[in-house]
């Protein structure tokens, strides 16, 4: 009871991790390529999810200095929020690089299914 | 703080200031440009390679005007310097011998963009050598596997592209993982540099707070750079990855970007999670296990293949696996072993992927081994070359993978329940090497028979100088590793005990 | 007594006007005026022709495709896909269990003593103002303490670009018969409305909102939430939606290849020198001698606004560029 409790108080990281889980699934096992690199999003916002309320801290404003106010009690956890600044161009630009495979790979072999198109690349090699 | 104790981080600097200047040069400057480069950088850390072993340790470089923790930081140290020599070494070779492939496998417009990936792929290895930051290693993993994937497609057919996107599949889990078991590792810990995280990890540890998270992200870091470097159960990507890729592209992916992957998990065991803790938590053994099924594994679909870049790429898999074994053997012995067959395996398998090179162009640029029957007459150097690098990956004395097995050997003397298993499947995956890499050399080496297929004319019958240059250079390198192992493998263990 | 305008013809109001019917351009009269394009009956109708046998190919090959997909679900592909469900929902479920395993032994969201919130994070706010002269701490934080994850970060953006271009540019000369057909096939102009009226009007009033909010975005990075990152993908949305508006011709009058190789060549370079020169002064603990100014002015904080501006101009462009190569695959 305890672990569900203390899951339902970080219900954030709750649903981060659940997220993430889904993605990883996706991303591995779904055929469709563009519902693998959703599934790689999926995934990586779960994890930025999960660090950003790593960063929380309650009742706290964000990192940005008003009035010369530097108390460490006055502002949440900036590290975290970094973080997810640099993984979200990260998943940006591989997002960017594998639409662009899927594009090739649909032009020359018309299906999006990956089991399908390296049944297709095997033969086109072979013939 | 003296001059050379810079060159770290002015050798990756200048890589990547080479890759971003090659985006406007044409694709010959870019290649000399990155050749240049490469050499550079390889004096560069031989360099401080030498500074290490002169003072006999190690040293942080800040990267910034912050010490740690607040800053990010690069660490030098014996082992650093040797991987990050071995490592230029390859790199240099496989660019020069694969120089001609690449100019025709890509479009001559493009050609200064995979130099680009070049550059990049290599101040990301350097990067991931050096580093004493894990997002900065988070960061440069991301470089390596963007520009591995650059690497693969840049050779425009069906099965490279589809090669490509496994790749990145493959890879993007392994990152994801990786990631996650940062997040999660800075959670508890507070810290992202390797040193401080290590501190707290003790702490940690010591008070018993924080067992099960520690657990998962052991778990979680270590399965996601397996999966990045292909170790057995997450290996299908292999084999289409390193088969149609361009020579060079095969080499370096080969050789070098799995095994950066390794030496950074390697780093993270000593430096943040503690290797004791690795052992204890049985994650050693998993990866033990792992190990032990890919040596088998690997060769027997090696065995089952007749395309030779695809066995070439199977036996890679075994390989990966005795790493995996001697990094799971729990002693450090069997981590210098690991360490010492990162180095064989990344020199050894270049010199195969090259050497090939030489023997398709022979052969009318078939690949399966009735078309390459009799090709090392055709072109001898070659046909040394692959035998070289062939008996090396056996085990054959006086080379560099007879050094290895004897270590993996006499380390596994050293952990009594895993002794047996390891000197056992050790015999059976040599054997296995054996059957498939002797037969293909003796195929090389036997007559053609008369009802074989008239050899197309080769396309260009002479290999040319680079080729060649390269597969002496390379052979050379083997001999080294092979003859004077006991410098190095010192210079290995005192460079994993700087890691503490 | 209110005075006639009698110069009506040159105020603003008037030049105003005419700029939002796209009669002219407020700065330099001329330059941008654009001739109303009067196009013959007979393109619409070849147009029309090439639509129409473009897309009998498609169905064409669709149906080529379908036939191949039908053996391959022959062999077997089938029980993949049972295996596949079965192995996915196993997966996710164990991958899930075994995190909120984990999260459920981490220490509660939002506490104040966790062990995330050390003196690492007091530094950076205690002091973060004075070493970095920045207000807003996480630009702080990522341009300065942490530069060197920064700086690989924009080359994993920039080396993302070359990428995409390896796989869709597509060179006019190359020598490859296909992908000559591909250049063919891809003047996609000619499957969308042209010279869409309310498109082009709200382009017109939007863009150049869009693109001075960016540059603020970029420029304020130290001082309010944004920086480089957010400001440049503002930027590169207005140049995507300009392009929308008034298509290729138009765009390469202010921006062609050629420019986006010299900004990001430019851009990188000094974000390449700059960090080099602080990464080096800092480990050989010399004095870098760049002054961090007052906080909260707009020039201060020493290195950050210079790096903030390069990495936004590398965003833009990319932007634009991954956008324009996914859609014709060239500039």
């Amino acid at each position: 009871m305890a672990v569900i409790n203390h899951l339902l108080f970080n219900i954030e990281e709750t649903a981060a991790v659940i997220l993430f889980g889904v993605g990883f699934t996706i991303l591995l096992l779904h055929r469709n390529l563009i519902k693998k690199i959703l599934g790689m999003n999926i995934m990586d916002t779960a994890t930025y999810l999960f660090l950003a309320s790593k960063g929380y801290i309650t009742g706290r404003a964000v990192p940005i200095v008003v009035d010369g106010g530097q108390e460490v009690s006055a502002y949440i956890n900036p590290v975290p929020s970094g973080l997810v600044l640099t993984g979200i161009v990260v998943s940006v630009s591989t997002t960017a690089l594998m639409l662009s495979l899927t594009i090739r790979l649909y032009e020359r072999y018309h299906s999006l299914d990956l089991d399908e198109i390296l049944i297709l690349a095997k033969e086109e090699e072979q013939s | 703080m003296s001059l050379v104790q810079n060159f770290p981080f002015f050798s990756i600097i200048l890589a990547m200031f080479s890759g971003i200047l090659s985006s406007v040069l044409s694709g010959r400057k870019a290649r000399n440009l990155s050749l240049a480069m490469i050499g550079i950088t390889t004096l560069l850390s031989g360099a401080t390679l030498a500074f290490c072993l002169r003072t006999g340790e190690s040293y942080t470089y800040m990267m910034g005007h912050f010490p740690a923790p607040w800053g990010n930081e690069i660490r030098a140290g014996v082992l650093e310097g040797l991987t990050a020599v071995m490592f230029g070494v390859v790199m240099f070779l496989a660019v020069l011998g694969g120089l001609d492939h690449t100019a025709e496998d890509v479009e001559e417009k493009k050609l200064n963009l995979f130099y680009i990936m070049i550059d990049l792929m290599l101040s990301s290895l350097l990067a991931l050598v050096y580093t004493n930051d894990l997002f900065t290693a988070y960061v440069f993993v991301e470089i390596n596997t963007i520009a591995g994937c650059g690497l693969i497609m840049i050779r425009q057919k069906g099965r490279s592209m589809s090669a490509a996107i496994r790749y990145m599949i493959m890879s993007q889990i392994g990152s994801g993982l990786f990631l996650i078991g940062l997040s999660l590792l800075y959670d508890v810990t507070g810290h992202l540099l390797m040193s401080p995280a290590k501190e707290s990890v003790e702490i940690l540890a010591a008070a018993g707070d924080y067992r099960i998270p520690m657990l998962v992200i052991m778990a979680v870091i270590s399965v996601g750079l397996a999966i990045k470097s292909g170790l057995y159960p997450f290996h299908y990507w292999i084999p289409d990855t390193y088969g149609y890729a361009t020579p060079t592209a095969s080499a370096v992916l080969s050789g070098l970007v799995s095994k950066g992957y390794i030496f950074l998990l390697v780093k993270i065991f000593y430096r943040v999670l503690g290797y004791d803790h690795v052992i204890s938590s049985q994650m050693a053994n998993v990866l033990y296990a792992f190990g032990v099924a890919g040596m088998v594994m690997g060769s027997v679909h090696a065995i089952q293949e007749t395309d030779t870049r695809r066995m070439t790429a199977y036996s890679s898999v075994a390989q990966i696996g005795y790493i995996y074994m001697g990094i799971g053997l729990g002693t450090p012995s069997g981590m210098v072993a690991a360490l010492f067959h990162i180095f064989t395996h990344s020199a050894t398998k270049a010199l195969l992927f090259i050497s090939a090179v030489g023997l398709y162009e022979v052969s009318g640029d078939k690949k399966d081994f009735v078309s390459l029957r009799g090709a090392a007459y055709r072109n001898p150097l070659a046909g040394i070359g692959f035998a070289v690098g062939s008996l090396s990956m056996v085990g054959f004395p006086m080379l560099s993978g007879f050094i290895s097995k004897l270590l993996f050997a006499t380390s596994a003397q050293e952990s009594p329940h895993k002794m047996l298993p390891t000197l056992f499947v050790l015999a059976v995956s040599t054997t296995l090497n054996a059957i498939y890499f002797l037969r293909l050399v003796i195929t090389l080496y036997s007559r053609r028979r008369a009802e074989d297929d008239p050899i197309p004319e080769p396309v260009n019958a002479k290999s040319s100088w680079k080729l060649k240059l390269a597969i002496l250079c390379f052979i050379g390198v083997n001999l080294v590793l092979g003859m004077a192992s006991q410098p190095i493998v010192q210079a290995i263990s005192d460079g994993l005990g700087m890691f503490d | 007594m209110s005075r006639r305008r009698d110069d009506y013809e040159t105020s603003m109001a008037f030049r105003f006007l005419q700029w939002l019917n796209g009669e002219s351009d407020t700065l330099s009269r001329n330059m941008e005026a654009r001739e109303a394009i009067v196009r013959p009956e007979e393109t619409f109708e070849a147009e029309a022709a090439q639509k129409k046998a473009y897309g009998e190919e498609l169905s064409r090959l669709s149906a080529e495709n379908a036939d191949k997909r039908a053996v391959l679900r022959a062999r077997g592909i089938r029980y993949f896909q049972r295996f596949y469900k079965v192995m996915s929902v196993i997966l996710c479920i164990g991958i899930i269990l075994v995190l909120l395993w984990t999260v459920a032994a981490l220490p509660p969201t939002g506490g104040a003593d966790n062990p995330a919130n050390n003196e690492v994070a007091a530094r950076y706010i205690e002091k973060g103002l004075q070493e970095t002269g920045a207000v807003n701490i996480v630009t702080g934080m990522i341009l300065d303490y942490r530069a060197f994850d920064t700086f690989g970060e924009s080359c994993v953006l920039f080396i993302a670009s070359c990428c995409v271009l390896v796989l869709l540019r597509l060179d006019a000369d190359s020598k490859d018969e296909s992908v000559r057909k591909m250049i063919a096939e891809s003047d996609d102009r000619l499957f969308e409305p042209k010279n869409d009226v309310v498109l082009q009007k709200c382009a017109c009033v939007l863009v150049p909102i869009i693109l001075i909010f960016g540059i603020y975005i970029v420029l304020n990075g130290h001082l309010s939430p944004g920086g480089g990152f957010s400001g440049g993908a503002v930027l590169g949305s207005g140049l995507i939606l300009y392009l929308n508006a008034y298509g290729y011709e138009k765009m390469s009058r202010m921006f062609t290849e050629k420019i986006y190789k010299r900004t990001t060549l430019c851009a990188l370079t000094f974000y390449c020198l700059a960090k080099s020169y602080s990464f080096f002064t800092g480990a050989n603990h010399l004095e870098s001698g760049i002054p961090t100014g007052t906080p909260g002015a707009i020039l201060s904080s020493g290195l950050i606004l210079p790096l903030n501006i390069c990495v936004g101009l590398v965003v833009a462009c990319t932007m634009y560029v991954f956008y324009t190569l996914f859609r014709k695959g060239g500039m």
